[in-house]
């Protein structure tokens, strides 16, 4: 095996397309090998790779190359999609294959190389398109000049191109002499009128290798001479180890190492049982540091108390003092969460004299192969990563502690090491989308009329704790207060203030981000000041949307279609709850009763969605109605507490989880439009729990303030 | 060495005999299609069959499982339940992440196996300890009747 293998990306794409066939994907082999025989077949010249995203091989395979992460949201879907769209490939022919750590595939919303935000549509739509078609006008010209015709005589389809006299050629045929013309800088685009993949609902192109066992995660990664770590993790944030007797551990038999980072200490050994019994086995204490005495009551209290201070103004207008007739107020908090991913986090690194090789289920290879190679001490071309398929991502994926860790680990080790987080390790790593409370004031005028709002959101910074920030630009953490700060409800006198509280747990980004807690708040106190008003939570929106058509769209179609005003069996009551976030609009309707206990229980949700311009609408669908279970599962179970600074929950045990027997029926009804596409990954989740919450807000007169129920 | 059959072959196991079926079929077998979730038998990403019982491999012991049949995932496409419900799960395009999904059809296929046309609380009551963080639920449920469906055609 060579471990020298490190081919530019342009040798790459020449060597993968001459390869072509013989290169599949394999997650039992270390893929410094599959470069190598990319390299090597590099010199056969068959094949045509005009741009970084796609090739074709001398048979007519399409093989798309995608530098996103897959991890369920559908992306090598959609990015294939749109290539073998303007391809007018025939979509039988197209396979899809992860891109390596290159420029060429940094997500252009974030300038580098990772998945989140709900971006990949809307930051690929264009690109990828103009890929797919660039290639397609060199196969008809190679195919034009062959037959001596006018290229404008010639069309395309299902992966052929058709002359005017009725000869054909299949792209397969083309490629020798379409990789010789020059690639075209502005291709012509389909206009939306002709597409035949964009916009129907194909059946997913990793969906077989989802039902067999065969799709590749990253705990599934082998490589030769492999150690599993599993690791005592610091108990508290900050902690520091004081002492590590290993000697039980290291008297099991199948321990081969333990290795001591500033993160923790690993046992290392031939499968996950033995390094777990060896890190069980392990004594280490710790000097907890200054977070040792932190508890979820000292959290709650920081922040409500927060509240009650002038925060850093994120908008004002008008003014919000303004004298009123009656005044709504209202304190809403919301619990840290957990990702809680079904694959834990893991990760496979290789430090070798040189080079290094890290397999990840990552959101981020772009910016981890830079952590990395600052880690090790390598050009950051020396460091290959490996993005695998990802067991549940959320944002959890995008950060780096697993790849860190394992980094250390086998640099400290000299060997091969897969890492891997129990799910209490998991559970307990931190990273968590931080608490927050809202304190909300709305005035009314006599004829209850909304007159005046304002806000005030205390939170610890995610932008600093995600090192996207140093200091806080005019003292405001976007992340805190999105979904309020920008919403578009118009009062007249509006003032937003954030707050900010740092009780020091690490935060991460968690699905649809600082919305899933802000729109939850804003929702359900909208519908406090709807009743205050005596009007009627649909009418009442839709009077302060009249300049928002897009959102005002979305909730009368949602109101429509849930029958909203219409009889409902006894016992079951409405709520509606909207955002725009991410690009979409989302209007939910949810239809709750409420059990013996007051406990709700959700029969059916239905949603609008209007997310511009669609690439497959049973993707939107399926994410929307993931979108809703995940909140859902948040807004029914999920919390997770501190004691001595320690995390209280462990395992599903303990953080529970929406299950099948609690899933409602969900309804996806998609707003058609000519917009430019939306992110889809996120939007659907912050309308339902609010959603659920106004439903029992009707039911019982008294709102939810507190997450979960 | 701890003797068992595995998809219908026997093997042998050189791992401890307290060792988790879980971790010897992915470890020592190389068997990766079957998940660890949780190790408590909390989420039903480990479910395999234990002489076609659905049985979750993360605290099954490989010692009581000695000289008895074990089937992963990666046999499902070799019986009539197995193929119909993949060819269910592609048709209703199940699966998002992926990952918890051969536990949730290792868990279908033993309720297909003893009820051939299971209502929404059988499929409840069978699917109920299967977690899936994407929520595919919906379509785990629409894919058992359409797979029961074909089966029963």
């Amino acid at each position: 095996m060579s471990t020298n293998a490190f081919p530019t990306r342009r040798d790459f794409l020449k060597g993968s397309a001459a390869a072509t066939g013989a290169l599949v994907i394999g997650f039992t082999l270390p893929l410094t090998s599959r470069f190598a025989q990319a390299a090597a077949a590099a010199t056969s010249g068959a094949g045509f790779a005009p741009n970084a995203f796609l090739r074709i091989a001398a048979n007519g395979q399409v093989t798309v190359i995608c530098g996103l992460s897959e991890m369920g949201q559908g992306v090598h879907m959609g990015i294939a999609s749109l290539v073998a769209e303007e391809l007018d490939a025939d979509w039988k022919s197209v396979q899809l294959e992860q891109a390596p750590v290159d420029k060429a595939y940094n997500n252009p919303i974030f300038g580098m190389q990772a998945t989140g935000g709900s971006t990949a549509i809307r930051g690929h739509y264009e690109p990828m398109r103009k890929a797919g078609a660039a290639a397609r006008e060199m196969l008809v010209t190679a195919a034009a000049t062959q037959w001596g015709v006018d290229a404008d005589r010639c069309h395309t389809q299902d992966g052929r191109v058709m002359g005017p006299d009725g000869r054909s050629a299949g792209y397969g045929e083309l490629v020798a002499a379409a990789s010789k013309l020059p690639v075209p800088q502005n291709p012509t685009l389909k206009d939306p009128k002709d597409f035949r993949i964009l916009g129907k609902g194909l059946t997913r192109i990793d969906t077989p290798a989802k039902v067999n066992g065969s799709a590749g995660f990253g705990i599934d990664v082998k490589v030769p001479g492999l150690l599993t770590a599993v690791m005592v993790h610091a108990p508290v944030p900050g902690a520091k180890i004081v002492s590590v007797d290993d000697a039980a551990a290291k008297a099991i038999p199948g321990v081969k190492q333990v290795v001591q980072i500033p993160q923790g200490v690993a046992v290392l050994a031939e499968g996950y049982w033995t390094a777990l019994k060896g890190r069980d086995a392990l004594v280490v204490k710790w000097d907890d540091g200054p977070l040792g005495s932190l508890s979820s009551e000292s959290i709650s209290k920081l922040l409500a108390d927060a509240t009650t201070r002038p925060g850093a103004v994120a908008r004002n207008e008008g003014d919000a003092s303004v004298a009123v007739a009656k005044t709504v107020e209202a304190v809403y908090e919301a619990p840290y969460l957990a990702h809680a991913c079904m694959e834990p986090m893991n990760c496979t690194a290789w430090v070798r004299a040189g080079e290094a090789e890290v397999w990840a289920p990552t959101q981020g290879p772009g910016p981890q192969q830079g952590i990395v190679a600052q880690l090790t001490g390598l050009p950051p071309e020396k460091v290959q990563v490996h993005t695998t398929y990802l067991g549940g991502g959320f944002g959890r994926r995008f950060a780096a502690d697993f790849i860190i860790a394992a980094t250390l680990i086998s640099k400290a080790a000299g060997v091969p090491v897969k890492l891997v987080y129990t799910r209490e390790d998991d559970m307990r790593a931190w990273f968590y989308r931080p608490a927050a409370v809202a304190r909300f004031t709305a005035g009314l005028d006599a004829a209850g009329n909304p007159v005046s709002f304002t806000a005030r959101i205390a939170s610890p910074a995610l932008s600093i704790a995600a090192g996207f920030a140093k200091e806080l630009p005019q003292g405001i953490d976007e992340f805190a207060i999105e979904g309020i700060g920008d919403m578009l409800y118009a009062f007249p006198n509006l003032r937003v203030e954030y707050a900010q509280a740092e009780p020091g747990i690490p935060l991460w980004f968690w699905r649809s981000v600082g919305h899933s807690q802000n729109v939850y708040f804003i929702e359900a106190f909208i519908d406090e000041v709807a009743a205050a008003a005596g009007k009627d939570p649909v009418e009442f929106r839709r009077s302060l949307l009249s300049k928002q058509p897009r959102l005002r769209g979305v909730l009368d179609l949602a109101a429509q279609k849930a029958g909203w005003g219409s009889p409902l069996p006894q016992g079951v009551h409405r709520g509606v709850a909207i955002t725009t976030c991410f690009g979409s609009f989302v209007a939910q309707v949810a239809e709750v009763s409420l059990d013996a206990n007051g406990r709700p229980r959700v029969h059916r949700i239905v949603a609008a969605v209007d997310c511009g311009r669609t690439v497959n609408p049973d993707v939107i669908h399926r994410q929307v109605e993931g979108a809703i279970a995940y909140g859902l599962s948040a807004a029914m179970y999920e919390k997770i507490t501190f004691r001595n600074g320690r995390v209280e929950q462990s395992n599903f045990d303990d953080y529970p989880m929406l299950r099948i027997d609690e899933m409602p029926k969900v309804e996806v009804h998609i707003v058609p439009s000519t917009e430019a596409p939306g992110g889809i990954g996120e939007p659907g989740l912050p309308p339902a729990t609010p959603a659920v919450i106004n439903a029992v807000f009707a039911a019982t007169g008294k709102q939810v303030r507190t997450l979960p129920v | 060495m701890i003797s068992l059959s595995l998809n219908g072959k026997t093997v042998q196991l050189s791992a401890t005999p307290d060792t988790p079926l879980l971790w010897a079929l992915r470890d020592e077998l190389g068997y990766t299609g079957t998940k660890f979730g949780c190790g408590i038998a909390a989420c039903g990403a480990c479910t395999v069959h234990v002489d076609g019982k659905p049985t979750r491999a993360c605290v099954t012991t490989i010692e009581s499982v000695a000289d008895k049949q074990v089937t992963t995932i990666e046999a499902m496409d070799s019986n009539r339940i197995g193929q119909a419900l993949q060819a269910a799960w592609i048709r209703n395009d199940v699966p998002q992440c992926g990952y918890c999904q051969s536990g949730q059809i290792m868990s279908a296929a033993a309720l297909l196996a003893r009820n051939p046309r299971p209502n929404d609380a059988d499929i409840d009551a069978a699917m109920r300890r299967n977690l899936c963080r994407c929520g595919t639920y919906n379509r785990i449920r629409a894919a058992i009747k359409d797979a029961a469906a074909t089966l029963s055609a």
